[in-house]
């Protein structure tokens, strides 16, 4: 079961967005709304509420368009297809945007591509998104453990992970490989991350 | 000093060059979409090279206090091959991106008959998007290249005040400036133009609606150009606020048409104990 995190509303945005761009998201919403189930229409013509989920950013300003596109995807009830699309035509933003929304759109496990693509690269941005509840509900033991350990090499904070606690308990597997980076760094003469005795500790495996 | 490089190419650069770029006072660019050196064969390469000036680069860019913007579009010399075309139905769906300031680089390089078609259509993709043109004028027979690029924007839907007619000099800066576009200089190492040559154009022009890049990418080329053409036109006498209009208010108004420009950089979240790129990877 995954614990999603609550899903924004119109009501929780509408105080921090002014006139033009309130105004903006409910024409935006709307049109998601109407948008077609994704089996239906004909596949070519671009529908108008994924223009305006590409174009949230400049409209409601960056440091909204993380909520607004989540919205979007549920008020147009985005499917894996869509959000496949979406995530693999989408800018480093959008795609942040689809991943963020992967635990209230997708309950099986068919979205794991899009979270392995994202864990694949060096964006702190993705990566920070990608270990999400969606993660902590379907990734692989092995694909998850490194996903912790990209978060510790790329300075993403544990703090993102979700379900660590729950899952990293008694993950013997994981302790040896953080035991092992620690030892890596501390023979390099470097740092090692407060965070990586904070995962090791909730293992529990400590030697 | 602020400086906001409106044309350069740093897919190709290092993360020495963004620095020392961020100590020179460059705080904001533009990336247009240009040829790599080696041609593509497919589209499919393309979208990948879009999707990187739109996820990766930007990313990187922030990391040094940069906003990183781009341009995008079929570039006119693989406009001629005919694999390659395709990328013209796709990009609508480009267009529409935060990131995307302006269509480009767009123009002539042989000024042949695919090079016809790619310009026309992307101006008029430039009109239907609201998006301003960065239009690159040919290295070979330039003169005339630039004359027919003004008569090919002319007869399209997009305003002349809308395009941005770049790596001008001394024998085309009169015609460019007559057409009521944008002016653009690229200041190279031995090439194109120098900061000597730039302060000579300014005396004789003005700075109105002049542009000044140092269009670095994998050729000789130097990513602080910006910088010193801002220190020669410093030491010819012009004074601190000509400098900030050629080098920040003037691309700040050309590339703010698109109105996309997003100066404040949001440093990406989460970055201690050296992040993933001072380490060059994993």
């Amino acid at each position: 079961m995954i614990s999603n995190p609550p899903a924004p509303t119109r009501e929780d945005l509408a105080p921090r967005l002014d006139a033009a761009a309130g105004a903006w998201l409910d024409a935006a919403l709307a049109e998601a709304a109407a948008a077609l189930d994704e089996n239906e229409g004909d596949n070519v013509a671009v529908a108008p509420w994924e223009l305006r989920f590409a174009a949230a950013g400049r409209h409601c300003g960056q440091e909204h368009a993380d909520p607004v596109r989540t919205l979007l995807l549920q008020e147009a009830r985005a499917g894996l297809t869509t959000l496949t699309r979406l995530y693999h035509q989408g800018t480093a933003a959008e795609r942040r945007a689809v991943l963020l929304a992967l635990p209230l759109r997708v309950t099986g496990p068919g979205a794991l591509p899009l979270v392995e693509d994202a864990l694949r690269t060096n964006d702190t941005r993705l990566v920070a998104a990608a270990v999400g509840p969606y993660a902590a509900a379907h990734l692989d033991p092995h694909s998850w453990r490194h996903a912790i350990l990209k978060c510790l090499f790329t300075g993403v904070p544990v703090a993102a992970v979700d379900g660590l606690d729950r899952r990293a308990h008694g993950d013997a597997e994981l302790a040896r490989m953080l035991a092992d980076f620690a030892a890596e760094r501390t023979a390099a003469g470097r740092p090692v991350p407060a965070d990586l005795y904070h995962a090791l500790h909730l293992t529990g495996e400590e030697s | 000093m602020r400086i906001f490089d409106p044309h350069i190419h740093m897919t190709s650069r290092t993360t020495d060059d963004y620095q020392a770029m961020y100590a020179s006072g460059v705080r904001a660019l533009v990336e247009p979409s240009f040829w790599l050196g080696q041609p593509r064969t497919s589209p499919e390469s393309f979208f990948d090279y879009f999707d990187a000036l739109l996820g990766w680069e930007p990313f990187r860019a922030a990391q040094y206090g940069i906003a990183h913007h781009c341009t995008l579009a079929l570039n006119p010399k693989e406009a001629n091959d005919p694999r390659c075309t395709p990328v013209l139905d796709a990009l609508p769906r480009y267009l529409v991106k935060d990131g995307v300031v302006a269509v480009g680089e767009i123009g002539y390089d042989s000024m042949t008959p695919a090079e016809d078609t790619a310009l026309a259509a992307q101006l008029q993709l430039a009109a239907d998007h609201g998006l301003p043109a960065l239009v690159h004028t040919p290295h070979r027979d330039k003169l005339a290249g630039l004359r027919r690029t003004i008569d090919v924007v002319r007869e399209s839907a997009l305003d002349p005040e809308r395009v941005l007619l770049d790596h001008l000099n001394e024998t085309t800066v009169k015609d460019a400036a007559e057409s009521g576009s944008w002016l653009g200089f690229s200041i190279y190492p031995d090439t194109k133009m120098d900061e000597d040559r730039m302060v000579a154009v300014l005396k004789a022009h003005g700075t109105e609606k002049v542009l000044v890049n140092s269009a670095a990418d994998w050729g000789k080329s130097d990513p602080l150009k910006t910088r010193k053409v801002a220190d020669a036109m410093l030491a010819a006498g012009f004074g601190e606020d000509d400098v900030d209009r050629v080098l920040w208010r003037n691309p700040v108004a050309f590339y703010g048409l698109s109105g996309r420009l997003q100066l404040e950089v949001a440093a990406p979240e989460a970055l201690h104990e050296g992040n993933s790129i001072l380490r060059g990877g994993e």
